[in-house]
């Protein structure tokens, strides 16, 4: 079992990062659709992906949630990616190995990838 | 469902919007090659009515279409190796739901990615339940438990990125070992 003591200086540290990050209201979301359609999907390697992707990048302030279905089951695996102070943008049909794309250009640089978007789906 | 952790992870789901507490998942695989699962919880449990309807495709609680496939397909992929599943719920006090499968059988699933699949249900559930899982198999056992992240972690939400890689290497180090990290 890794060390409880390293999980505490992990606390140490997040805490600090939070009262920051609360003054500046600047956490980005991502939040994967979990249920028995996205998870029949592809969900979980696609959320596994966003997780790596994340730490390997160090991102502060970005989390990784999940959420039910929203019942447009066909365009499953989705995730939203809600960036502060903007709309959110949904992507459809996910693959784990898209995820590098949208944290890159979206979570990073602010620019949303269209052609992963479910207004490319539907236009 | 492509593996047993997919099924795991789904049905933990319904735990979770039961408004469990904690959500207690043993694996337990026997020498003679049959697998134990069982998902516990105590959360608002089902009425005898919904119970005996639950294993029924078109038996939902959400309200975003009318069919519910979860339950019909884990009891379906353990029928298929011969094995069964049952359900026992009280209303107010949660529900187990417990399946076996004949692993040796031809047409059973593989287990699947177990560390990565616990991951992310912990993910998912950043504030609530707590999650107690316990695997056994000939290899050894392995557990781990939410509720002893959480007395470290305080009000850090189990999601927060740091957290996320602490778990993750932990989960792999304690059941990989026993479950093998086989990804699909």
């Amino acid at each position: 079992m890794k060390s409880l003591a390293e999980l505490e200086a992990i606390r140490a540290k997040t805490l600090e990062n939070i009262s920051l990050r609360k003054e500046g209201n600047n956490t980005a979301r991502i939040v994967v659709g979990m249920a028995t359609c996205g998870i029949a999907a592809g969900a979980r390697p696609v959320m596994l992906a966003f997780i790596e992707e994340v730490n390997k990048r160090k991102l502060e302030g970005v989390t990784v949630s999940q959420t039910g279905c929203v019942g447009m089951c066909r365009y499953e695996p989705m995730v939203d990616v809600i960036l502060p102070g903007q709309e959110k943008v949904t992507y459809i049909k996910l693959k784990p190995d898209m995820v590098a794309r949208i944290v890159a250009e979206h979570i990073v640089n602010g620019k949303v990838v269209e052609e992963y978007t479910i207004g490319a789906a539907q236009d | 469902m492509r593996d047993l952790s997919l099924h795991l992870l789904d049905l933990a789901q319904n735990s979770v919007k039961a408004n469990a507490t904690l959500v207690t998942i043993r694996l337990t695989l026997a020498e003679d090659g049959w697998l134990t699962f069982t998902l516990e919880d105590d959360g608002s449990g089902m009425s005898e009515e919904l119970l005996r309807q639950v294993r029924d495709p078109f038996t939902t609680t959400r309200t975003t279409r009318r069919v519910g496939l979860g339950i019909p397909m884990m009891e379906e992929t353990a029928r298929r190796t011969g094995g069964e599943m049952h359900i026992e719920s009280t209303l107010g006090q949660g529900t187990t739901l417990t399946a076996r499968l004949n692993t040796r059988h031809l047409d059973c699933l593989p287990l699947g990615d177990v560390a990565g699949t616990l991951l992310t249900l912990f993910i998912g559930c950043p504030d609530k339940p707590d999650f107690l899982f316990e695997g056994v198999t000939p290899k050894g056992e392995c557990s781990f438990d939410t509720r002893m992240v959480r007395q470290v972690l305080g009000d850090i939400p189990l999601n927060e990125p740091a957290v996320v890689a602490w778990m993750q290497e932990a989960l792999q180090e304690e059941i990989n070992p026993i479950f093998g990290g086989v990804m699909i």
